[in-house]
């Protein structure tokens, strides 16, 4: 067995304890130790922005984080966004553009615009483009995700 | 793609860091970021026994101002963190004005001003960056500490001059010239990709248009940043018309031996490293008759 | 027949679980017990193996089991062709596992199973294989000349070679005023779905059932194959549809792993899971789009055009996968587009090399030959001094012409006939939405250090591939029907637009309808989500279900109320009598206590339900025009695309925010793959573009808004819908239109684009290699 840890961690509010392999990756670490299954894993090499979680309110690629470094963290994932059954404005607008097809890169890119969104709150279009820059998606093209982020940013 | 086992340390106290180096020395590895490191590591192409955390090292991230006008910024200090710091603004533009350029906000809010540096991808921004403005590294070890010019630090691909039980703790910034304007210019396959070839220039010019002073540095050319010394010679007195800044994109392109690889040939990065060179020279030149615009 | 649905801008019900993280794709799913697969694969793109020594990897903590050949030996058969079997590829076909030799970098030579993947990983570390290296062929040229042969047993590198001859092109070359000849080279590249391939696989050892996750695009032809590798009966095997993280032909199609992880999981008696990783990904799953072509066009000096023979190269890795020869033979098939070219000859052949094997990306030979037709029609248009538009006009086919056969363009099919079409309008759509007119300045102009560049090109595609889908309808109340299809969803919005479909025809509100899809114990048959047929297919399949659901209504409802049929009229989910419509007489909760078995009015089969099978053995073809203007650095190579718009024909659009959602995407897919895409293997065989670093995905940043006009003008006569398929046209001419752009920015230097992809190095090469003969 290789060597463990004990972490502490706050996740999506609630608190969490456990002890894992050093080697444990943050992002197997929330989908399989928490299954919180809405943070998906695309290419483990910090390229495609699919695993991206909020790390102390920073947007970051999970898969290049171990899970012990998160001790005393405090992280939010997809899961976090909604109130219950009520939708995040941003979860909301991606509905209402078609901002996502397939669905595999959404919950990366609702993750980076809350993040975005948190710290620039009239953002121009050229701006949204830069701030998703880092995420990849297949289906879409980008633009319909580009217009909901900046339906919701607009409070809508 | 799932890393292969290691032990984990992850030190409170430098210290505490220095002397795992000491014990294990390139059996050990530093993880700062890790946005470099991480993809390696779940490729199994480092396999480091023991990881060092220093995540921990709240001691090593500061950006400082010395009374005599130095950067000082510790080596564990994020990218986003020198990107949006007022006192880079102001005491170092250069440095804060490429900071954008590398990857994407993401990497940055994770992966370090040190960890750019000593992980020494010559197609990186920092590194050049680094060389052009003659900035020094303070490298520790648990026996003693040095500081390394950025002219001899960068080796070649992935190699520097840090050994294996020494730790990089800081990167100080001479003080910044309020004379001098820059140029940046890259070439990449996309934004926030590594660059096929790049130049960072720094000119100071006097009332005449004359110029004093001359910094080049490219990057993307071979197995590190390379100042191309005949191209800055040729700068040094003289007004910068096109037809000088013609002989210097030839005088750089001549001076450039790159590698090729899957995404340029050689020769594509000589040619175009004279044209990024000649670029970022014009912007400097543009920002001198804007006094300092950005 | 009210149209509330059809036609509209629905958004999508599939959003809510996506968009909350509540999804179940492949890698979500968890089961008791569960062992992680990792396959070790090969280093080496040709070599023989001498020994496996998996004693230190079965010696790890964790580790379970490795499987080689040897223990697959007795049910291992060669994985077999879906498509486009020509005679000769049967000899290329691949085992699940390498035998005693591998002959591309990444082929399965190993299945190692652990309690995780973590743990798998350790022991491929610890894996002791012996590899003899042989020399690899990586070019087609060198393959053709047969000195290092790939499969021992054919003892050739040609796999399969055809020719199709319509009209005289003998007579037509030999008699041409003007003739021009090019050679074009399309680039390997492949489609990257953002999930990579997975399965988790099940084997219920009391009852002999294999259950299996992840399987998608053609699950019932993939069930069929593991039902044969594992001689056991389909009905033994489900294939349980999830989530799927796009697809663009890649995933679905029957991999090594399809039998190995069930494989697996029934040696073992637990579950397994296998993800695979985008390294594995970007070196074993299909690769596409690799053709060589060298073509010949005449015509009459004023544009009309007489006739086209060509050599079209397929260069197929090193073993033939489920698609068989389509990606050449479909480049050969349509590469006269939309136009009238009377006599065309083609020879295809299939070349063997030590690269992984090509199968389908986004509209296949489509977007290869468009990049090849267009770029050949405007170099014909520069030599005659003709305006490309008007070489173009000139040219189509004219919607008087439908349906217009071109005749056999594949052996062993029926001859290709377009259903209907008007492309000179989907053309000029594309010509006012860029406004062409004030454009056509820029042609060549340099400006702030930039050469811009107008380029366009037009395709012709086909969609809804036959031979059948089927759709059930169960009907249980009001608000309470099922609808189940026999095809998959990768991501497109099936259970929306089926729903579309089904409320229009049944009229009832959207919010009755329950979608459930790809399972293989949905339906009995199906085909599969694949080439844009997925609404002309299953759409008219759904809707000749529910049409048959009305039929019953109406005749249980005659029986009840003792009239005939005929009397009576089936509105809004509600029976009522001809001409007194203010009166429902019977609801739909009703019908169906009527229809149930106890029931003295149901009919011969109980149930207010039925299964309709749509069937068609003729595609129908979509259309369309894409024209971009681009701006080229010609010191760095660089290429911005400033505008780029996409105009398709697709019939009928049954949702328009779906529709204009697929040809956003596949266009930037498309820019994405010319300009920034490639899979590189150097001399070796070795796979240089091997990570996301290297293989460049397009970014948000690396392309422009997508200007997307889609149009109805040419329903299509083939179905009760009138549909034709979307999702393909956004790609098929992104390759020419932004190659011709690029072409005419660059003319003034002298550049005539004849390969892909438009990367800053290769537009440098041009430049420098042009200016060197000038001098």
């Amino acid at each position: 067995m290789t060597p463990q840890r004990s972490i502490q961690l706050r996740v999506n509010g609630r608190t969490y304890e456990r002890t894992v392999e050093v080697r444990l990756t943050l992002a197997d670490f929330v989908r399989e130790e928490l299954h919180l299954t809405g943070t998906h894993v695309g290419c483990e090499h910090g390229i495609c922005g699919a695993c991206t979680i909020l790390f102390n309110g920073e947007a970051v690629r999970s898969c290049l984080l171990l899970a012990v470094q998160a001790d005393g963290a405090d992280l939010m994932t997809v899961e976090g966004l909604a109130q219950g059954e009520a939708l995040h404005p941003l979860q909301q607008a991606f509905h209402e553009h078609h901002a996502l097809q397939c669905g595999f890169c959404t919950p990366g890119f609702l993750m980076t615009a809350c993040a975005f969104l948190q710290e620039t709150s009239n953002p121009t279009e050229a701006q949204v483009r830069e701030a998703i820059s880092g995420n990849i998606c297949r289906c879409t093209g980008y633009a319909p995700i580009v217009q909901a982020i900046l339906l919701a940013s607009r409070g809508g | 793609m799932k890393p292969a086992p290691f032990e984990y340390v992850a030190p409170m106290e430098i210290a505490e860091a220095l002397d795992v180096l000491a014990r294990h020395g390139d059996a050990a590895k530093i993880l700062a970021g890790g946005q470099s490191l991480m993809p390696l590591m779940n490729m199994r192409l480092a396999r480091p026994r023991v990881l060092v955390d220093i995540n921990r090292l709240a001691e090593l991230a500061y950006i400082s101002l010395g009374t005599d006008g130095a950067l000082a910024v510790g080596a564990l200090t994020r990218q986003r963190a020198v990107e949006r710091a007022s006192l880079v603004r102001t005491h170092n533009p250069l440095l804060a004005s490429v900071m954008p350029y590398l990857g994407h906000v993401q990497i940055r809010n994770r992966g370090t001003i040190g960890g750019s540096v000593v992980h020494a991808d010559p197609a990186a921004e920092l590194p050049a960056l680094c060389v052009a403005l003659e900035a020094a590294f303070v490298l520790r070890s648990a026996a003693r500490q040095r500081t390394v010019k950025a002219a001899d630090f960068f080796l070649t691909y992935l190699t520097t001059a840090i050994e294996p039980d020494e730790m990089l703790v800081g990167i100080r910034f001479p003080a910044w010239n309020p004379q001098w304007r820059w140029g940046f210019q890259e070439v990449c396959r996309r934004q926030g990709d590594f660059a096929l070839v790049g130049a960072v220039a720094l000119l100071q010019m006097d009332e005449d248009a004359i110029c004093q002073a001359a910094r080049l540095a490219m990057f993307g050319v071979g197995g590190a940043p390379v100042r191309p010394q005949r191209a800055e010679e040729l700068l040094s007195g003289q007004r910068l018309d096109g037809r000088v800044l013609d002989q210097v994109a030839n005088a750089v392109a001549a001076e450039l031996e790159p590698d090729a690889d899957m995404h340029a040939s050689a020769e594509y990065r000589q040619e175009v490293g004279g044209v990024v060179a000649r670029r970022a020279l014009e912007a400097a030149l543009g920002q001198a008759r804007g006094r300092g615009d950005r | 027949m009210d149209q509330t649905y059809i036609g509209a801008p629905i958004r999508r019900r599939e959003d809510l679980r996506l968009l909350t993280g509540r999804a179940t794709f492949t890698d979500d799913i968890k089961l008791p017990q569960m062992l992680h697969a990792a396959i070790l694969r090969s280093p080496h793109a040709h070599a023989r193996i001498t020994a496996i020594d998996a004693a230190q990897a079965q010696a790890i903590p964790g580790v379970v089991a490795v499987f080689t050949f040897r223990d697959i030996a007795a049910l291992a058969k060669p994985i077999p062709v879906r498509l486009y079997p020509l005679p000769g590829l049967e000899h290329f076909l691949q085992y699940p596992l390498a035998q005693d030799r591998v002959r591309y970098v990444g082929e399965a030579v190993a299945v190692i199973v652990a309690e995780s993947r973590y743990v798998a990983e350790d022991a491929m570390d610890a894996m002791d294989v012996t590899y003899e290296p042989l020399p690899a062929i990586t070019d087609v040229g060198e393959a053709l000349h047969n000195q290092i042969v790939i499969h021992d047993e054919p003892g050739t590198n040609l796999a399969a070679r055809y020719t199709l001859a319509l009209g005289d092109s003998e007579g037509v070359f030999r008699t041409a005023p003007y003739t021009r000849k090019a050679t074009f080279k399309v680039h390997r590249h492949t489609g990257n779905p953002l999930e990579t391939r997975g399965l988790v696989a099940s084997y219920d050892a009391g009852r002999g059932e294999y259950t299996v996750w992840g399987p998608t695009k053609v699950p019932h032809f993939n069930r069929a194959i593991l039902a044969s590798f594992l001689d056991i009966s389909e009905s033994k095997i489900h294939f349980i549809d999830t989530d799927v993280g796009g697809g663009f032909g890649i995933r679905g199609e029957f991999y090594p792993e399809d039998f190995l992880i069930p494989f697996a999981a029934m040696t073992l008696g637990r579950p397994v899971k296998w993800i695979e990783d985008r390294l594995e990904h970007l070196k074993s799953a299909n690769h596409s789009r690799d053709v060589l072509c060298e073509v010949e066009i005449a015509a009459q000096r004023d544009g009309t055009l007489l006739g086209m023979r060509a050599q079209v190269y397929g260069d197929m890795g090193a073993y033939i996968r489920t698609h068989g020869g389509l990606v050449p033979s479909s480049t050969a098939a349509l590469l006269t587009g939309p136009y009238r070219i009377p006599a065309y000859q083609c020879t295809v052949s299939c070349v063997m090399t030590n690269k992984m094997g090509l199968g389908t990306f986004r509209a296949p030979g489509r977007y290869e030959s468009c990049f090849i037709r267009e770029r050949l029609l405007d170099m014909v248009a520069a030599d005659l001094q003709i305006d490309p538009v008007e070489l173009r006009f000139k040219n189509f086919i004219q919607p008087s012409e439908m349906p217009y056969t071109v005749g056999q363009t594949r052996p062993n099919t029926p001859p290709t006939v377009f259903d209907s079409g008007n492309y000179p309008s989907a053309l000029q759509h594309a010509l006012d939405q860029i406004d062409y007119a004030s454009l056509k300045p820029w042609q060549g102009r340099y400006q702030d250090g930039k050469y811009h560049g107008i380029g366009l090109g037009c395709f012709v595609k086909n969609t809804g591939q036959g031979p059948f889908e089927a759709a059930r309808v169960v009907v249980s109340g009001v608000e309470k029907i099922a609808v189940y299809l026999g095809i998959t969803s990768l991501g497109q919005g099936h259970e929306t637009t089926m729903a579309q479909i089904c409320a229009d025809s049944l009229e009832v509100p959207l919010e009755s309808f329950t979608i459930f899809h790809g399972s293989t114990d949905l339906m009995p048959f199906g085909v599969g989500t694949f080439g844009s047929r997925g609404t002309v297919m299953a759409g008219n399949a759904v809707h000749l279900a529910c049409q048959k659901v009305r039929d019953k209504a109406l005749a249980i409802a005659g029986r009840y109320l003792e009239c005939d049929a005929t009397q009576l009229v089936f509105r809004r989910g509600q029976i009522y009598r001809q001409g007194a419509e203010e009166q429902a007489l019977l609801g739909l909760d009703d019908l169906v206590r009527l229809a149930g078995p106890a029931s003295p009015y149901h009919l011969e089969e109980p149930g207010l339900e039925a299964t309709a099978y749509f069937n068609s053995n003729q595609l129908t073809y979509s259309y369309g025009a894409h024209v971009a203007h681009v701006a080229v650095d010609p010191e760095t190579g660089q290429l911005e695309v400033l505008r780029y718009v996409v105009v398709e024909d697709i019939g009928r659009c049954i949702n328009p925010l779906l529709v204009h959602g697929q040809a956003i995407g596949a266009a930037v897919q498309g820019i994405g793959a010319t300009i920034l895409e490639e899979l590189v293997y150097d001399d070796h065989g070795q796979l240089l573009s091997g990570t996301l670093l290297d293989y460049a995905l397009p970014t948000s940043m690396d392309v422009p808004a997508i200007d997307s006009i889609i149009l109805e003008e040419a329903p299509s006569p083939l179905n009760p819908l009138g549909v034709k398929g979307a999702g393909e046209g956004g790609i098929a001419a992104t390759g020419a239109a932004l190659a011709n752009a690029v072409s005419h920015a660059l003319a003034p230097l002298g550049i005539q684009v004849t390969e892909l992809p438009l990367s800053p190095d290769r537009i440098r090469r041009w430049i420098r290699e042009r200016a060197r003969q000038s001098q």
